[in-house]
């Protein structure tokens, strides 16, 4: 274990690569404070810092296993920036408001939206709902009520049938006659029911 | 004599992963295989 400790990082690395499992252990050891303490200064929270730690390392071990490793870079500044690039990946998925920023390309009102209607939606509507009304007064007098206890009251079909006195068939019969014919108005006037 | 309002520096304990992270990246360590097929490169983890 004495020569371990002044074992280079490229040696060990190298030896893990080649199956040496001991050799993992080794740098965990050495490097675990820095790049932990890297983690905490970033998120004080032992619990997340644990997880990105174990994923900063999960990444170096398939880096490893799949590419080698490339000699050129020091390994501890790479697991650092590793385990920062996690530590960025943390706050923008834990981000609880999206961030967008005005650009000259578009503006901050392309993407806000009013959910309520324009002036000119609003009259369309009030019209749509006038002439449903004046369609329904073509009805005959037992599909009117149905319809208006139905759509207008929310009253059930059970309790329909209690109100009028009929059973429930004849009153979901009524019902549908009513929607027949509401179709049937608006085809022949050419009434257009949409906003 | 003058009253220090200074506060003591605590002593910075060294930080440490705990134990169970530590001890699942050694046995992911284990448990990865990487098998290469042509130009494909498949993870296992073997239990």
């Amino acid at each position: 274990m004495a020569n371990n400790a002044q074992t280079p990082d490229a040696i060990l690395l190298q030896n893990y690569i080649s199956g040496d499992e001991t050799a993992l252990q080794i740098l965990i050891e050495r490097h675990q404070s820095k790049i932990f303490g890297f983690i905490y200064s970033k998120i004080p929270d032992r619990s997340v810092c644990d997880d990105i730690f174990q994923d900063t390392f999960i990444k170096v071990i398939k880096t490893l296993r799949t590419k080698g490793y490339n000699e050129e870079g020091k390994f501890l500044p790479w697991v650092m920036r590793i385990a920062s690039n996690l530590v960025i990946d943390y706050f923008r998925h834990n981000k609880k408001m999206p961030y967008q920023r005005e650009t000259e390309e578009y503006s901050i009102f392309d993407f806000m939206t009013d959910s309520s209607l324009s002036i000119e939606n609003q009259l369309i509507e009030d019209q749509v709902y006038l002439d449903i009304r004046k369609i329904l007064d073509q009805l005959p007098e037992d599909q009117k009520e149905v319809i208006k206890m139905r759509f207008y009251e929310d009253l059930s079909f059970k309790e329909i049938s209690e109100i009028t006195g009929v059973s429930i068939n004849t009153a979901l019969g009524r019902m549908r006659y009513a929607v027949i014919n509401l179709r049937k108005i608006v085809e022949k006037n050419n009434i257009i029911l949409t906003n | 004599m003058g009253k220090l309002y200074a506060k003591k520096r605590q002593s910075i304990k060294e930080m440490k992963p705990s134990k169970s992270a530590v001890s699942f990246i050694l046995s992911y360590s284990q448990a990865m295989k990487i098998v290469k097929v042509g130009t494909h490169t498949f993870e296992n983890i073997v239990n």
